[in-house]
């Protein structure tokens, strides 16, 4: 460990003495701090964002009209693979592992992250991958063109592209699961005196769960596309029924890990609105220990429901059965949450500022997105709706209304702690009514959509689906650009704007308001004691 | 032109079912939009309430509860209790949907890269097959003419069936892995290589429902409609007989020594069903994942070769096996035209007889 460590009188020792502290850009590329480490991850995912949703507008515009206007299918088809791939593993991902580095520490009262040589090594293993994903699109074949799933045996007949994105995939597991075991550690070990877990904030709650799962899960992606890679180049046949193996087994072992995924990109977000929505009502959060129960209930549960993403490939009855059963059930902690989030709102004396905004927006279209789950989950209308549109947007509300939202209310919450300025109010409330209308233009209509029959992943469509389409399209590039704005926000609240305090919102609870704004490079290197 | 299709557009809703199971799950669709549109009512009625009379103001103190045992229990035991009551009618209907036995008629739907293929293999009808392709002509798709009315859901060969009957289709594929989808009908079943897998409709009204392929497959996984027509009992004894009458008339005679022209003329049709998508019908490709044949090794060089490429595919790529696919003359037809055509000019040709001989 190679952190600061602090003796009872508050003196620092260790390496990073300013004298010998690296400047420039050695500064980052060698960096141990959580600090720094979080800064990157949270740039890092932001340039990805905008990557993948130049892919989506790409994908929007082909689809503007009926016609192959502006890509050939096979570019469009490895264009959703990589956008897919993209948002998940690129952009949401690091988010929140952003999020978790910059914060944790400041939550539970610790110098800093566990292990700050992994944690520097996990950020700089997702450069190299995001490089084999996007320069994939320029090889002979181009670049995967299955779907973010890679079902074989499709995943079979693509060139090196898809080599590529198996070894990114390799790549981002590593590191993800480097990122989680300094996260669980760090929970662990490093929770300042008094502070159990029961006291502990609910953000390091929902980390720790989704810390597991990343766990538990990624290795066996990992597993599923190293078979993909000897199928295609070894000469096994896991995935081909011609040498005694089965495609469809490949989609049980991507779902059992895609199923908790799903819920990896959207777990820490309700860590995230749980603290604004507390803040901005200035109550505390209404049933902690429910809230707590609930998020370890989604987890264990997230394990038991994979095969709902397979109902059309003729599985048993009986299995249709159980999965069905399983997926409704998880309705029931997910509802806890939004009713426990309501319940904190009940009787507030609630402002509205751009983080409160964003969560609930969440709290609205995370929802409607639940509700669409429930849709699907019953088996025989799945049938209806399965890889259609109606899937695509039910994703979307819950990935970009979910995770997404959750981050952005996440960023203007932490952004005055992090700058040590204030952002500017009205521009962050006109992101946020920018990208809740326009989000919901884009994607709402892809239900009806899909209920009448689009498929999804076509380049090209029958014209009764045009008028919606259009909407989309238009909602796309709206939604887009708007987010050129956030990018304005945090840069002039970088740059300046007016001072913050220490703890800038009337309602915040926790110890990262403790310290000055913005937060100094060494925290807590007095261990603060919680009653 | 198009603003006169858009009109019917506005569709929010499944397309009207046509059979008793699409109404089923239609109704279900419904019942669950109510449950979860008064659920919604309720938590957002209580959200904005306090959105709008709990709002920070002058002299405002916000309440300090944080727990109450009661309620907590309470909103964690009415949702289960809501959500066994839509079990059982769903439960039920799931059931219903996966038997798929005592049918009339059964027929085949094999996926193909990017068509597909249906043999009627019981009841009425048994020993029809055909290949069912994409046929809105590519100047509408690059929009060089007008899109018609069907445009995309149109396919040469109309699968048929009578109504009233149970109809179970077995689906499989030949490379990768396809969808059966035709939503009128609540039908939706994966086609997988090397697996049957089998799904039932019993339409209830005479018409003409289109689908799409529904899992991803590859370039032209937009392009492999499924179109159905449900006709009368009687309309369906005539199509029957018309299907095998055309069928013994262009049975190929295995014996006949075939002319360079007649290869020419018939591999050029063989090649825009099976092969132009990929090669494009101007031979030249879509390199490097489609090699052009326009001046390719393979399709100047000895012939031995060409066959073997046409008849056993090439692992690893979207080059299937035609052999599998194709009959003998139409092979032999196909690698003469492409021994003959644009550039190429081999001139030499290959009789069914030799293709005959190479499958053993
Ligand atoms: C401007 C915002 C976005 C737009 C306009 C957009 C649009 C699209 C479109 C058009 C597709 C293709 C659907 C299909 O044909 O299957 C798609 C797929 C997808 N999107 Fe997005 N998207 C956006 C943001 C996001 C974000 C933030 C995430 C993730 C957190 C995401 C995750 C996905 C995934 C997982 C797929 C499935 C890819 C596949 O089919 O393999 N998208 N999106
Ligand atoms: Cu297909």
């Amino acid at each position: 460990m190679n952190t600061a460590t602090t003796t009872a009188n508050g003196h620092s020792v260790g390496h990073d003495d300013h004298g010998h502290h690296p400047t420039g850009l050695m500064r980052w590329i060698t960096t141990t701090n959580h600090k720094d480490i979080g800064t990157m991850y949270l740039w890092f995912s932001f340039a990805m964002f905008l990557v993948g949703g130049c892919m989506a507008l790409t994908i929007r515009s082909e689809l503007f009209q009926p016609g192959l206007q502006i890509v050939r299918p096979e570019f469009f088809n490895q264009l959703t693979t990589l956008h897919g791939l993209i948002m998940v593993f690129g952009a949401i991902m690091p988010a929140f592992v952003g999020f978790a580095n910059w914060m944790l520490p400041l939550q539970i009262g610790a110098s800093d992250m566990a292990f700050g040589r992994m944690n520097n090594l996990s950020f700089w293993l997702l450069p190299p991958a995001a490089l084999l994903l996007t320069t994939s699109l320029f090889v002979p074949g181009g670049a995967a063109a299955a779907g973010w799933t890679l079902y074989p045996p499709l995943t079979i007949q693509l060139g090196m592209g898809m080599d590529m994105a198996i070894f990114a995939i390799h790549i981002l597991g590593i590191s993800s699961i480097m990122g989680s075991i300094n996260i669980i550690t760090t929970i662990f070990n490093l929770r300042a005196p008094g502070m159990t877990l029961m006291k502990m904030p609910l953000f390091c709650w929902t980390w720790l769960v989704t810390a597991f799962l990343i766990i538990a899960v990624m290795p066996v992606f990992a597993g599923a596309v190293t078979m993909l890679l000897t199928d295609r180049h070894f000469g096994t046949s896991f995935f081909s029924a011609a040498g005694g193996g089965d495609p469809v087994l490949y989609q049980h072992i991507f779902w059992f890990f895609g199923h908790p995924e799903v819920y990896i990109v959207i777990i820490p977000g309700f860590g995230i609105v749980s603290h604004v929505i507390s803040t901005f009502s200035r109550k505390p959060l209404f049933g902690y220990a429910s809230m707590v129960y609930a998020v370890a209930a989604i987890g264990i549960l997230s394990f038991t429901v994979w095969a709902h993403h397979m109902y059309t490939t003729g599985m048993p009855v009986t299995a249709q059965l159980y999965f069905m059963y399983a997926t409704m059930f998880i309705a029931v902690p997910t509802g806890v949450k939004i009713f426990n989030w309501t319940a904190t709102m009940w009787r507030g004396s609630l402002s509205f500022e751009t983080p409160m905004l964003f969560a609930i927006g969440f709290i609205f279209l995370f929802t409607i997105g639940g509700f669409s789950g429930l849709v699907l989950a019953m088996a025989a209308v799945d049938v209806q709706m399965q890889d259609t549109y109606y899937v695509v947007a039910h994703f979307h509300y819950t990935m970009v209304a979910g995770a997404l939202f959750s981050a952005f209310a996440g960023a203007y919450y932490w952004l005055p702690k992090w700058t040590g300025h204030m952002y500017n109010e009205k521009l962050g409330q006109l992101h946020f009514w920018l990208t809740f209308i326009f989000f919901n233009m884009t994607f709402f209509v892809q239900h009806f959509l899909g209920l009448a029959g689009m498929p999804r992943r076509i380049p090209d469509y029958a014209v009764q689906f045009t008028d919606f389409n259009q909407i989309s399209t238009i909602g796309a590039f709206g939604l887009g650009l708007s987010q050129l704005l956030f990018l304005y926000v945090v840069i002039t609240c970088i740059k300046g704007g007016p001072k913050a305090p220490a703890k800038p919102w009337e309602g915040a609870e926790g110890l990262e308001w403790d310290v000055p704004s913005p937060a100094p490079y060494h925290t807590w290197e007095v261990q603060p004691i919680v009653k | 032109m198009l603003t006169q299709i858009a009109n019917a557009a506005y569709q929010v809703n499944f397309q009207e079912p046509a059979t008793k199971l699409a109404q089923t799950v239609y109704d279900l669709h419904m019942m669950m939009m109510y449950v979860c549109g008064a659920i919604f009512v309720g938590v957002f009625g209580v959200m904005f309430y306090s959105i709008v009379r709990h709002r920070k103001a002058p002299g405002r103190v916000a309440a300090t509860f944080h727990e109450n045992t009661t309620v907590e229990i309470l909103w964690t035991v009415i949702p289960t209790i809501i959500l066994l009551f839509i079990v059982w009618p769903v439960t039920k209907t799931v059931v219903a949907m996966r038997d798929a036995t005592s049918a009339d008629i059964t027929i085949k739907a094999t996926g193909y890269q990017w068509k597909w293929g249906y043999d009627y293999i019981k009841g009425e009808g048994e020993g029809i097959k055909f290949k069912s392709v994409l046929s809105t002509p590519r100047e509408q798709i690059e929009g060089k003419a007008p899109k018609g009315e069907h445009y995309l859901l149109e396919v040469d060969n109309h699968v048929v069936v009578p109504v009233g009957k149970k109809i179970r289709i077995l689906t499989t594929a030949e490379d990768v892995i396809h969808s059966w989808f035709v939503p009128a009908f609540a039908v939706k079943q994966d086609a997988i290589p090397g697996f049957i897998r089998d799904t039932s409709f019993r339409a209830e009204r005479e018409g003409t429902f289109r689908g799409q392929c529904a899992e991803l497959c590859g370039k032209d996984h937009g392009f492999m409609p499924i179109v159905v027509d449900v006709v009368s009992a009687d309309k369906y004894s005539d199509w029957v007989a018309e299907q095998k009458t055309k069928m013994a008339a262009v049975a190929d005679d295995p014996a006949k020594v075939w002319t360079m022209d007649e290869l020419k003329t018939r591999g050029e049709s063989v090649y825009a069903q099976n092969c132009a998508a990929c090669h494009q019908p101007t031979g030249k490709g879509l390199p490097p994942a489609f090699p052009a044949l326009d001046g390719s090794k393979i399709a100047t060089g000895p012939k031995e070769g060409h066959l073997d490429r046409v008849l056993n595919g090439k692992a690893g790529t979207a080059m299937a096996a035609f052999g599998k696919q194709l009959s003998d003359v139409e092979i032999a037809a196909v690698v003469t035209y492409e021994r003959n055509a644009w550039g190429n000019k081999v001139g030499d040709m290959v009789q069914p007889s030799e293709v005959k001989a190479l499958r053993q």
